[in-house]
């Protein structure tokens, strides 16, 4: 662009905008672009315009063809990345460089105002309310007892009641232990310190069965394991069952460390002691993880004795 | 023919137009149906303060609209259902497997929808600049003070905004419904059961039943793409408001006063920096949706209560959360048949409600304390306000230490030391730091106080020898806007014609917090 040219853009802004600016002549240092030499910007932001208008085109193209992720998304950001720097360019150094001030106006109203407004609702209300107390009262009530009896199918259908659900799970009284797979577990299964989830049979692809049911079997020994005084039976031929839900927040409980016989929770690192009854040595979980008490039938099958004695995962209000 | 005259040649046509010709022509008309014609000048000249720091709401604007667009996008191809499909897609290694159909359409749209997956990364970049740009922001908003009054409704506004955003945050991660955010739920769930009285019929009531059920994917869903976006919607809408409303803050200088605003106008300076400013935001994040991989669900594989994966983090804007309930001790409550789940209730619930009420009563906290009720427009320089400065420090410290502690398993694997050396540090450390930050802060503030010409550019000296062998160092002139001299700002003349007030004593007040 041309010296000329500029001139007369500076004249046609000052013509078209006199209110903005008025009182500026256009060669009023405020006026000018803030870069010490404008022609030389304006030639960068050209080239960062074709650049962008070119990576633009081509998420077009690449787009139409299909190409790889990566290569729309090089496209289409650097061709936004080049017009942006541009359009930030121009605004910065080539428009008016200011600054420009505007006067703040306080929001706040006249004395007199404000009363007349404090008035219409303390003296028009007030004696509206104060004539019809009883049908004011009437209204609220209705509309605060509306209020809250709305609230209670829209809440309440959501969902069911707790009630017993959390206090048990679908194990019973021989209940067989399956794998993921649905294949029962048979004493023969592990090796000494090998360990498998298993689910009560029939469960082991339900969401139930796996949020809730789910139960590491991990064999300690080669005989009857005694975890805690009172469980001597319920560890037969080293075979150990415990929730893999962690008492903290109900994560699987899914690392076994072999060596120092510890279940770690991988989300938030409680560590529980296999050989004493899963009590937690280390980290935030609360409570040992419940034990399972099983027995081997005289198939060799590995069966639950009974449910859980204690709700499993973690803690809530209902749990004693 | 009508009886209307038609300009028959250019110059005619000109005229008739107006001096502002066809745009002034169209802008009349709206004014005819509208009346904008007073406000849009009034809009267009409104001053806007050049700051960088005024630029971190900008982003936190811009990426909401990225969010927006690139969620619709998604929202075409994703099946918000947890009904069980075998996979045959796009994605080979996980032929024939069972999966939910919210699970199955994520990897679809990533691998079989064009341009699917550059969106779906570019939706959860821009939600993470989101959250990220909204607490920068709200710290600037916080040190320098500008939350004072007359602001502090916006600051309210600001800060529901940046919870909305860390809940909606977590919605949408939890729709794909893979390995990682499947266990996201299940640990959200855990700490709504936590809730002393009426955890687990809360529990219940999200999720439609026990954990998992099938009805949290498609509540989830409309939360996320419906209701909280409206929410965010109208509440950016009420912030924006108020800021024209009460006009921009501005950091002091010269020519700069309560009772003005000094900067570039809205059109067309501003209006050309902030559009180019969207399209560059727009532009990273398509950048890192290209080149940066995030949440590849598919190396998760489908949510299945019963499978963990190790070492995953939450996104980040969580990780205060998790840092905290892994940090906090084993305390458990119960006694007259009731359990109250202290190790997760107060990490998880009491301490977040504590950090964000600060937040939203501190503004009030401010004013009790200073007996400040004066309307400020002007900011504080962050040294100047050593005790707020030190307090935000603080708090700061304190979050800095959750989230690190979030990473304790990562971190004793990095380093080869042990997890529980870790816990036991990042335990000592989340007490520690915030006792530690702030009298370090407030020392700093007051030094900088005393020291002349700090947060000013260093210009250099000219050292010269003299033929005595003496050497002597002429400091060069301060840098031109650093520099202290009158400010001749331009006036805008304003169209609301008023009695001019009588100015107040001194525009600024000093109040030692």
């Amino acid at each position: 662009m041309s010296e000329h040219d500029e001139h007369d853009e500076n004249m046609e802004r000052e013509h078209r905008t006199p209110v903005s600016f008025s009182g500026l002549s256009a060669d009023d240092p405020r006026l000018q672009p803030a870069a010490k030499n404008p022609h030389t910007v304006e030639m960068v932001i050209s080239i960062t315009f074709v650049v962008g208008t070119i990576l633009t085109a081509g998420f077009g193209a690449a787009y139409w063809v299909n190409a790889k992720p990566w290569i729309l998304g090089a496209t289409m950001g650097g061709g936004l990345l080049f017009l942006g720097i541009g359009l930030v360019a121009w605004g910065k150094y080539l428009m008016p460089r200011g600054p420009f001030v505007e006067e703040r106006h306080t929001l706040a109203n006249s004395e007199a105002d404000r009363n007349a407004f404090a008035a219409a609702i303390v003296e028009r209300g007030g004696s509206v309310v104060k004539r019809r107390k009883m049908l004011a009262g009437l209204l609220g009530g209705g509309l605060g007892i509306f209020s809250v009896v709305a609230m209670f199918p829209l809440i309440r259908s959501l969902g069911p009641l707790p009630k017993g659900t959390l206090f048990h799970t679908d194990w019973r009284k021989g209940s067989y232990a399956v794998d993921q797979t649905g294949r029962r577990v048979s004493v023969g299964d592990l090796a000494v310190g090998s360990i498998v989830t298993v689910f009560p049979e029939g469960k082991q692809n339900t969401d139930r069965g796996q949020a809730v049911d789910q139960t590491v079997l991990i064999r300690v020994s080669n005989e009857r394991f005694t975890t805690q005084k009172g469980r001597e039976t319920w560890a037969p031929m080293g075979y150990v069952a415990y929730s893999k839900l962690c008492t903290h927040l109900g994560c699987p409980v899914g690392l076994y460390e072999q060596q120092l016989q510890l279940l770690v929770c991988p989300c938030h690192q409680s560590m529980f002691n296999v050989t004493n009854g899963a009590v937690p040595q280390f980290g935030p979980a609360p409570r040992p993880l419940p034990q399972l008490p099983l027995y081997i039938d005289s198939a060799g099958f590995i069966r639950a004795q009974a449910d859980y004695d204690q709700p499993v995962g973690p803690g809530f209000w209902e749990r004693s | 023919m009508s009886d209307v005259t038609v300009p028959t040649n250019k110059r005619a046509q000109r005229e008739a137009l107006g001096p502002y010709g066809k745009i002034g022509k169209t802008l009349g008309e709206l004014d005819d149906r509208l009346g904008v014609a007073k406000g849009g000048r009034t809009f267009m000249d409104k001053i806007f303060p050049d700051h960088w720091s005024f630029m971190l709401g900008e982003i936190a604007l811009y990426s909401f609209v990225i969010l927006m667009v690139t969620g619709i996008y998604l929202t075409f191809y994703f099946v918000p259902s947890s009904a069980i499909v075998t996979y045959h897609g796009a994605y080979l290694p996980l032929d024939g497997q069972k999966v939910t159909q919210a699970f199955a359409s994520t990897v679809d749209l990533s691998f079989k929808v064009r341009g699917g997956l550059l969106m779906r990364q570019m939706h959860h970049w821009a939600c993470d600049i989101f959250v990220g740009s909204l607490v920068v922001h709200m710290a600037r908003v916080f040190f320098t003070g500008a939350f004072r009054k007359p602001r502090e409704l916006n600051w309210t506004i600001g800060l529901t905004l940046l919870i909305l955003a860390i809940g909606n945050g977590f919605l949408g991660y939890s729709l794909p419904d893979d390995l990682v955010s499947g266990t996201g739920i299940r640990i959200a769930y855990s700490i709504m059961e936590s809730i002393p009285l009426v955890g687990t019929y809360l529990a219940f009531f999200v999720f439609g039943g026990n954990f998992p059920g099938t009805a949290v994917i498609p509540r989830f869903f409309i939360l996320h793409v419906l209701i909280v976006p409206l929410i965010i919607l109208g509440l950016v809408g009420a912030h924006l408001f108020l800021l024209v409303r009460q006009k921009h803050t501005q950091f002091p200088g010269p020519g700069r006063t309560e009772k003005n605003v000094v900067g570039s106008p809205m059109f067309p300076i501003f209006m050309a920096k902030t559009t180019g400013f969207l399209f560059i935001v727009g532009g990273i994040t398509a950048l890192l949706g290209a080149f940066a991989q995030i949440n590849p669900i598919w190396q998760f594989g489908p949510y299945d209560a019963s499978r963990i994966s190790y070492a995953v983090q939450p996104d980040f804007y969580m990780g205060f959360l998790d840092g905290a309930l892994r940090i906090w001790p084993s305390w458990t409550f119960h006694s007259f048949g009731h359990t109250i789940p202290f190790e997760v209730f107060i990490p998880a619930v009491i301490l977040p409600g504590i950090i964000f009420n600060l937040a939203y009563v501190w503004p009030m906290i401010e004013r009790k304390f200073t007996g400040d009720n004066e309307i400020h427009n002007l900011l504080d320089r962050p040294r100047d306000r050593p005790k707020r400065t030190a307090a935000g420090v603080a708090m700061f410290a304190l979050l800095a230490m959750l989230f690190i502690a979030s990473s304790t398993d990562v971190i004793a694997n990095f380093f080869h030391i042990s997890l529980n050396m870790v816990l036991l540090d990042m335990r000592i450390l989340c007490i520690l730091a915030p006792f530690v930050a702030y009298p370090i802060t407030y020392k700093i503030c007051k030094e900088m106080q005393g020291f002349h010409g700090a947060g000013k550019r260093k210009t250099h000296n000219i050292v010269t020898r003299t033929t005595e062998g003496e050497y002597i160092a002429i400091p060069t002139p301060a840098y031109d806007e650093d520099a202290h001299h009158e400010l001749v700002a331009t006036p805008v003349p304003t169209y609301i014609e008023e009695t001019p007030e009588v100015p107040a004593e001194s525009g600024v007040r000093t109040v030692e917090r």
